[in-house]
C-alpha cells in the first residue's frame, strides 16, 4: 500500500539544447521555452529520446500586449509529472509549426487554438474554426477582443446600478448593436463554405475493386438522439461501411475561457460545475488543485478526505450513466439506462444533502470545503459503499455483460490500439481500454490518492466491449477507495481558517489535473497577482478524446459509429465549453 | 449466437418488476403517499420501483439546499421589520454572474448613508443559485431559500426580484435551516453575554 512511488524526474532540456531551449526563470513559471524554428526538431526528440509520448495539451496565453504564448504539456506514459514548455509568438501575424506529424493528438487543439487567437499552425491538415463558426469577427480569447454585451474588463462590475436603478440585461438587445461581422462580410449575400471544407476534408480512397460505386455523406446530428446533446458526425460511406468521418463540435460554446478570465478566481468555481455537467465534484476538485497549487497551500486532512470520497462517488455514478446511455445507444431502449439512473439518484441525493445543489454542486474552496458532512450523511455513503453500489455493480454486470447482442455489437468494434492510443492524446477509459495502464491517481498522484488500495484497471484490446469492461471494474475500485476512505476519515476542520472570498493568488502558473471519470481533467491558470486569472484554460477531456473518433469509425459500419461514440463517453458541455 | 446471456438479462428485468409488486404487497398503501414510504424509496435499501409522484409526494429538501436568495429581517414587537441587511455589498461583489444590485439609504436631513438598503434586486434569470452570497453574508441576512416551486407564465415582468417580494422573517429562516438557525443563535447569544458580561465588569 504504502510502496514508494517513482517519480521522474525532467531532464534539464535547457543544457541539452542551449542554444534553443531555455528554463522559463520568471517568478512562479515552470518548464522551457523553445525557439519556434525549433520546435518540431524538439517535439520529436523528447518524444524518440525523453520519453515524453504523451501530448495532453496545448493552449495559448495572450500577454497583452507583448506576445502569444504557445503552451504545451506532456508527460511519459509511463507515468510521472507534467513537462511543460511554450513557444513565444509575436502578436502580429502569429505563426507556428503544427506538432500533427509528431503529435497527432493535437489536432482538434491546435485548431481550438486557432479558433480562439488566430494562431497560424503551419502544416497543419485542416485548420479550420472548431468551436465557433466561420462568419464569426475576431479571435474571442485575445485580450483586446470584447464580446457581446460587454460591461468591463473583470468582475465585480460597477455599472450594475448606474444612478441606483437597476438595469436588466433583457434590455440589451442581441439583435441591435451586438452582433459584428468580418470587414466585407454581408450575411445577406454569404454562401456558408463551411460544409465545402468540410465535406472535403474527408478523404475518398482509391476505387480498388474495379466496381463504379458512388460514396454518400451522410450528417449524423445536430440534433439526432444517439449524440447525447447536439453534436454532428459528417460521414462519408460506402455503402453500410463508414470510409472517413469527421466531428463537428460548438454547437454549445459559450467561452467558458472567457467568462473565467473575467471573474474572480472564486467565482469561477460555479462556473466549473457546468463544463461537464455530470459530474460537478470532478470539474471541482480539478480546479481547486490548480490555484491551491499556485497559492501554495493544502487542505485539512479530513477536507482531503471527503474530496476523496466526492470525487470517487462521482465517477461512480458517471460510470454508471454512461454504461446505461451506451446500451441505450445499441438500441436497449431504457431499461439498463434507467437501472443505471436510479443508482446515479441515491448518490446525488447525497451530493444534494452535503453541497446543496445535485448536480451544480460548488462545493470546494480554495484550501478546504464549503462545509462539512452533515449529520447522518457519512452513515448514508456507508451503506452505498459497503452493501448496494456493489450489490448493483454486479447486478449490472450479470444484467449486460454476458448478454450476447451486447457482445455482438461491441467487441471487435472501434479498435485503437495502445500506440494510436497514445498518440491521439486518447485519455481515461479508452487509453485503458487499450492497454496502457494510465491513471493520474496512479501515475502522478494528487490529493491523497497515494494512502489507498486500488487497481489500475486495464484491458488489451481497445474496443467498445473492453472500455466497458473497464468502466464497470473501475467503479468496483471506485467503491474500494470508498470504503477505505470511509474508514480512515478523521475528525477535524475542513478549512483552515475562514474561507475568503478574494484570494490573493501570487503570479505564476500552474497546471492542475485530476483523473476525471472521463479522463485527465486539467487546469491550466496563468495568474499575475490580480484579482481575476490572466488565462483559465480548461483541458477538457471528452473534447480530446474526439481525435481518436475518425480512426475508430473508419471501415466500421454506420450504426456502429453511434456505438462508438457512445463508448467514447462525451459531454457535450465539456466538449463545447 | 447463444441466448443464455439475454435469458439471465431478463431474469434481472423481471426480478425488479417483480419487487415493485412485492414491496406494494409488504408495505401495503404506506408505500405511498407517507412520508415514511418516501423516506423508503430514498434508501440505500430500496427495493423495486422508486419514482417519487410529484406533485402529489414530495422529496424532503435536505438543509443544505439552495435556490433562490431571500433578506432575512427579525420581528420586533408592534410588527415593526429590523431588516438584517447593512448594505455592504459583499454579496454583489462575490456573486458570479453580478445579479445582485443594492442601493444603500441616505438619511435625507443629514445626506449620510444609513447602513439599511433602500433598494434590494436580485435578477433570478441571471442568478444561478451558487450560494456564494449566503455564504460569505457577515450579517447573516441573505440564505438560500427552499421554495422551489416559482414557475411563472411570463418572461419580462417579475424576474427582478425587489426587496418587498426577497424579505422574509427570521422565523421562516429557523424553520427552513433549523441546525444552522441554531447554531447561528446560540453564537450569537453568547456573543451578547460576553459583550454584557464586559460591559457589567467595566460598570463595576
Amino acid at each position: 500500500m504504502s510502496d514508494p512511488i517513482l517519480v521522474s524526474t525532467i531532464p534539464d532540456f535547457h543544457i541539452l539544447y542551449p542554444e534553443n531551449v531555455h528554463q522559463d526563470e520568471r517568478p512562479g513559471y515552470t518548464g522551457f521555452i523553445v525557439q519556434s524554428p525549433f520546435l518540431l526538431e524538439f517535439a520529436k526528440a523528447i518524444r524518440d529520446d525523453w520519453g515524453y509520448d504523451f501530448l495532453t495539451s496545448v493552449t495559448a496565453v495572450d500577454f497583452f500586449p507583448e506576445t502569444f504564448e504557445v503552451v504545451y504539456h506532456l508527460f511519459r506514459s509511463l507515468g510521472g509529472g507534467v513537462l511543460t514548455f511554450k513557444v513565444v509568438l509575436p502578436r502580429e501575424n502569429p505563426k507556428i509549426d503544427s506538432l500533427y506529424n509528431i503529435f497527432p493528438g493535437s489536432e482538434l487543439q491546435e485548431r481550438e487554438v486557432y479558433d480562439m487567437y488566430g494562431i497560424v499552425f503551419v502544416n497543419h491538415p485542416d485548420l479550420r474554426r472548431i468551436l465557433l463558426w466561420e462568419g464569426f469577427a475576431g479571435w474571442p480569447l485575445r485580450k483586446d477582443w470584447k464580446e457581446a454585451y460587454f460591461e468591463e474588463e473583470s468582475k465585480p462590475f460597477s455599472s450594475r446600478w448606474p444612478n441606483g436603478e437597476a438595469v436588466r440585461s433583457e434590455s440589451a438587445n442581441p439583435f441591435h448593436a451586438n452582433l459584428k461581422y468580418p470587414p466585407g462580410f454581408d450575411p445577406e449575400k454569404w454562401i456558408p463554405d463551411g460544409e465545402d471544407a468540410l465535406y472535403m476534408g474527408l478523404k475518398q480512397p482509391e476505387n480498388s475493386d474495379g466496381m463504379n460505386t458512388d460514396y454518400m455523406i451522410v450528417n449524423l446530428g445536430p440534433q439526432h438522439p444517439s449524440t447525447h446533446g447536439v453534436f454532428r458526425m459528417a460521414a462519408l460511406v460506402d455503402g453500410e461501411t463508414v470510409v472517413d468521418l469527421k466531428p463537428v463540435v460548438g454547437y454549445l460554446h459559450r467561452n467558458h475561457e472567457k467568462i473565467g478570465e473575467r471573474n474572480t478566481y472564486l467565482q469561477n468555481m460555479p462556473f466549473t460545475d457546468r463544463i461537464d455537467y455530470i459530474n460537478a465534484m470532478s470539474n471541482n476538485f480539478g480546479y481547486a488543485l490548480a490555484v491551491e497549487k499556485l497559492m501554495g497551500i493544502k487542505p485539512p486532512e479530513r477536507a482531503e478526505y471527503i474530496r476523496v470520497i466526492m470525487a470517487e462517488l462521482s465517477r461512480i455514478q458517471s460510470h454508471f450513466m454512461v454504461t446505461g446511455f451506451l446500451l441505450n445507444d445499441l438500441g436497449a431502449f431504457f431499461t439498463p439506462a434507467l437501472y443505471a439512473l436510479k443508482e446515479r439518484e441515491l448518490i446525488l441525493d447525497i451530493f444534494e444533502e452535503v453541497s446543496g445543489s445535485r448536480m451544480m454542486c460548488n462545493y470546494f474552496r480554495f484550501g478546504g470545503l464549503a462545509r462539512d458532512l452533515p449529520e447522518g450523511v457519512l452513515k448514508k455513503i456507508h451503506d452505498l459503499a459497503f452493501n448496494r453500489l456493489p450489490r448493483k455493480i454486479d447486478e449490472m454486470d450479470e444484467l449486460l455483460t454476458e448478454n450476447e447482442i451486447v457482445t455482438a455489437r461491441c467487441k471487435g468494434i472501434g479498435i485503437l490500439s495502445a500506440e494510436r492510443a497514445i498518440a491521439l492524446s486518447a485519455v481515461g477509459p479508452i487509453l485503458r481500454a487499450s492497454g496502457v495502464p494510465y491513471d493520474i491517481r496512479r501515475a502522478d498522484p494528487y490529493s491523497i490518492y497515494d494512502r489507498f488500495d486500488f487497481d489500475v484497471i486495464v484491458r488489451y484490446h481497445g474496443d467498445i466491449y473492453d472500455r466497458y469492461l473497464v468502466r464497470i471494474e473501475e467503479m468496483r475500485e471506485s467503491a474500494r477507495i470508498l470504503q477505505q476512505a470511509i474508514k480512515q476519515i478523521p475528525e477535524g476542520p475542513i478549512f483552515e481558517g475562514k474561507s475568503q472570498y478574494q484570494v490573493k493568488v501570487p503570479p505564476g502558473e500552474s497546471y492542475g489535473r485530476v483523473e476525471g471519470p472521463r479522463g485527465e481533467l486539467g487546469f491550466y491558470v496563468v495568474s499575475n497577482g490580480q484579482p481575476n486569472p490572466v488565462r483559465y484554460h480548461i483541458r477538457a477531456p471528452s473534447f480530446i478524446n474526439l481525435t481518436g473518433l475518425q480512426e475508430m469509425c473508419r471501415n466500421e459500419k454506420i450504426a456502429d459509429a453511434v456505438a462508438i461514440l457512445g463508448s467514447i463517453d462525451i459531454v457535450l458541455g465539456e466538449v463545447d465549453r | 449466437m447463444g441466448i443464455r446471456g439475454i435469458i439471465k438479462g431478463l431474469g434481472i428485468t423481471f426480478k425488479h418488476l417483480f419487487e415493485t409488486y412485492s414491496e406494494d404487497l409488504k408495505q401495503g398503501p404506506d408505500r405511498y403517499k407517507t412520508a415514511e414510504g418516501i423516506q423508503d424509496r430514498l434508501s440505500a435499501d430500496t427495493k423495486g420501483i422508486f419514482t417519487v409522484q410529484y406533485p402529489e409526494e414530495k422529496i424532503p429538501v435536505p438543509e443544505a439546499f439552495r435556490y433562490i436568495p431571500f433578506l432575512i429581517y427579525d420581528e420586533l414587537e408592534g410588527g415593526e421589520r429590523d431588516i438584517r441587511c447593512t448594505s455592504c455589498g459583499i454579496c454583489a461583489k462575490v456573486c458570479p454572474p453580478q445579479c445582485i444590485w443594492i442601493t444603500r439609504s441616505v438619511n435625507p436631513e443629514t445626506g449620510r448613508p444609513i447602513p439599511k438598503p433602500e433598494k434590494f434586486f436580485i435578477d433570478i434569470d441571471i442568478c444561478m443559485n451558487c450560494g456564494y452570497c449566503a455564504e460569505y453574508c457577515p450579517f447573516e441576512a441573505i440564505r438560500m431559500d427552499h421554495d422551489y416551486e416559482i414557475a411563472g407564465f411570463d418572461r419580462m415582468n417579475h424576474h427582478i426580484y425587489d426587496m418587498e417580494k426577497l424579505l422574509k422573517p427570521a422565523s421562516y429562516y429557523a424553520k427552513t435551516h433549523p441546525v444552522q438557525y441554531a447554531e447561528e443563535e446560540t453564537a450569537r447569544l453568547e456573543k451578547e453575554a460576553k459583550k454584557a458580561a464586559a460591559q457589567a465588569a467595566k460598570a463595576a
